[in-house]
């Protein structure tokens, strides 16, 4: 039996959540308030999931790189993988807002976007 | 150059005041930015996170911003950038404000204004303000700072970073620098609580396994042209440093997330009166100041932890400016006055005229400590009129109760409303 500690960010209470796994198999879990709670850790057991902010290098830029994101959550064990990815891409100015900066970044069927325009220099 | 409204400050405050303002009929305003492109802070901000109040959906901060300058103008709201108000004061016939700006293009101007809006927002505290002993190397940065040279100009501060304070900037740079390469090596927070909001310490420190120590604090910075290492120390309950405790932490980087102070350096030479608690202006229930016709909103008034009620306060402001250039903003004696009782750090707004008051009220307030089953209690003079249960009361947390109108009314002429904090609830 293993068991691991988490802290809920359902709401400013943060309750110290601890689950009993058995393998795969959540045996417990005990010292959250509320069903929120149990929801946040079982998610956080079976698939961790994170929306991922990060720059790419902007080539002829107003500035010499470009905020984006993941259009969605990605998996949190991703997370390295695709900000390595990330800091090989160059883009061109101009870049508008919403624009796509890569296609479903490390196979996870989410594309990466602009999250602010960049004219050109 | 006149003007009915001006705007000092092109951040989310005021944008949303300008909005509001521009919306409530008031088209001859103009908004004086000091930074480059309008949105403020929020620029840098990239991380995601905010509008979930206002648009319920999860945007970055530039997204955020983006939604506010677009609507601006759309709405043909003018604004000035790259333009640095340098004083505000009052003509003598003691009801135009006087504006006195400059920028590389008109060089230094006057605005006479039938009403000014403050939203300059916060600045660090920095490493002077903080007195922490050792040399004075390079590699020793506030968080917003850094935030600025990694998100903004694509530039990494350092290599191994030790950030001293946990509010919500440094939680967000300990995950920044370490996707950009670095190691964070230690937070260090001097109050035996974290001034950030929970989901930043599981995302931004927990997820990737980086060490705070609470009741902690650096008492020594070494290094002389660059830092090589910090001492760090457990705190006592006085917050004095524990002989035998520190421990030298190797790194080239300090980064520090201390706390932020409102920039009324203009509400000062105007002779504003300001709360020392918040070291913002007082406001009543209007946000207007002391000086009728001198509103105040966002980050300079009080300091929050939401955007979304940020938007939300300035909103507000532009609403009651714009009322008061149409000359329906009442002048009156009759205030009740708003006090921060036990518990209570300060509340917004700290006064209220009835008869100005909209049917509801929100009065914002912070706590000063951590309390757990608690009760918010509503005292009108020296009857209990509200007391809500809270599970949890944190000082990171801003608070809110709203009063009634109707219940002011009823209450008769009422000197005084206090909110405190019970703890035996």
């Amino acid at each position: 039996m293993e068991k691991r500690e988490f802290v809920c960010i359902g709401c400013p209470l943060g309750c110290a959540i601890s689950v009993d796994l058995d393998g795969e198999q959540i045996r417990a879990i005990t010292g959250n308030t509320c069903p929120r709670g149990a929801d946040y850790v079982t998610k956080e057991i079976r698939d961790p999931r994170r929306i991922v902010t990060s720059l790419v290098r902007v080539a002829q830029g107003e500035l010499p790189v470009v905020s984006v994101k993941t259009a969605g959550d990605i998996p949190k064990g991703k997370i390295r993988e695709c900000i390595r990815v990330l800091k090989k891409i160059e883009v061109q100015a101009p870049v508008q807002m919403g624009d796509v900066v890569a296609a479903d970044i490390c196979g996870t069927g989410v594309d990466v976007i602009a999250t602010r325009s960049v004219e050109k220099e | 150059m006149k003007k009915d409204l001006v705007i000092i400050g092109g951040g989310p405050a005021g944008l949303a005041a300008g909005i509001a303002a521009k919306q409530a009929g008031i088209d001859d305003l103009l908004i004086l930015e000091r930074d480059g492109r309008l949105g403020g802070i929020l620029n840098q901000c990239i991380h995601n996170g905010f509008g979930l109040h206002t648009f319920h959906e999860e945007l970055t901060g530039p997204e955020y911003a983006g939604r506010y300058i677009e609507k601006a103008k759309e709405l043909g709201i003018a604004y000035r950038l790259n333009t640095m108000v340098i004083d505000l004061g009052m003509d003598a016939d003691g009801r135009t404000k006087l504006v006195t700006a400059m920028n590389r293009e008109e060089g230094l101007f006057t605005i006479e204004a039938g009403a000014v809006i403050l939203a300059m927002g916060c600045r660090e505290r920095s490493r002077g303000a903080l007195n922490i002993p050792g040399y004075r190397p390079a590699g020793i940065y506030s968080a917003g700072t850094a935030q600025c040279y990694v998100n903004m100009e694509g530039r990494m501060p350092g290599k191994e970073v030790v950030i001293l304070g946990s509010g919500d900037i440094g939680l967000i740079m300990a995950r920044r620098m370490t996707l950009e390469g670095a190691k964070v090596k230690l937070v260090a927070e001097l109050m035996p609580y974290s001034g950030g909001l929970k989901r930043n310490i599981v995302q931004c420190l927990d997820d990737f396994g980086i060490p705070l120590k609470l009741s902690h604090t650096v008492v020594d910075i070494k290094g002389k042209k660059r830092v090589e290492a910090v001492t760090v120390a457990q705190v006592d309950e006085h917050l004095k440093p524990i002989p035998g405790t520190e421990e030298e932490i190797v790194c080239d980087t300090l980064l520090l997330s201390c706390g932020l102070i409102p920039e009324n350096e203009l509400s000062g030479a105007l002779g504003v009166a300001m709360n020392p608690v918040t070291n913002g202006p007082l406001v009543n229930e209007s946000l207007e100041t002391d000086h009728a016709g001198v509103f105040a909103c966002g980050n300079v008034l009080h300091v929050h932890d939401l955007v979304d009620y940020v938007s939300g306060e300035a909103t507000e402001a532009g609403e009651r400016a714009a009322a008061f250039l149409r000359g329906e903003l009442s002048q009156t004696d009759k205030e009740t006055l708003v006090k921060a009782g036990a518990g209570v750090r300060y509340t917004v707004p700290s006064r209220i005229a009835v008869d100005r008051m909209k049917a509801t009220q929100v009065v914002r307030f912070r706590v000063g400590n951590v309390y757990r089953d608690a009760a918010v209690e509503v005292w009108f003079g020296d009857k209990r009129v509200n007391s809500r249960k809270k599970k949890v009361l944190a000082p990171g947390e801003m608070e809110q109760i709203i009063l009634k109108k109707a219940d002011l009314e009823a209450a008769g002429d009422l000197s005084e409303i206090t909110i405190s904090i019970n703890e035996q609830a």
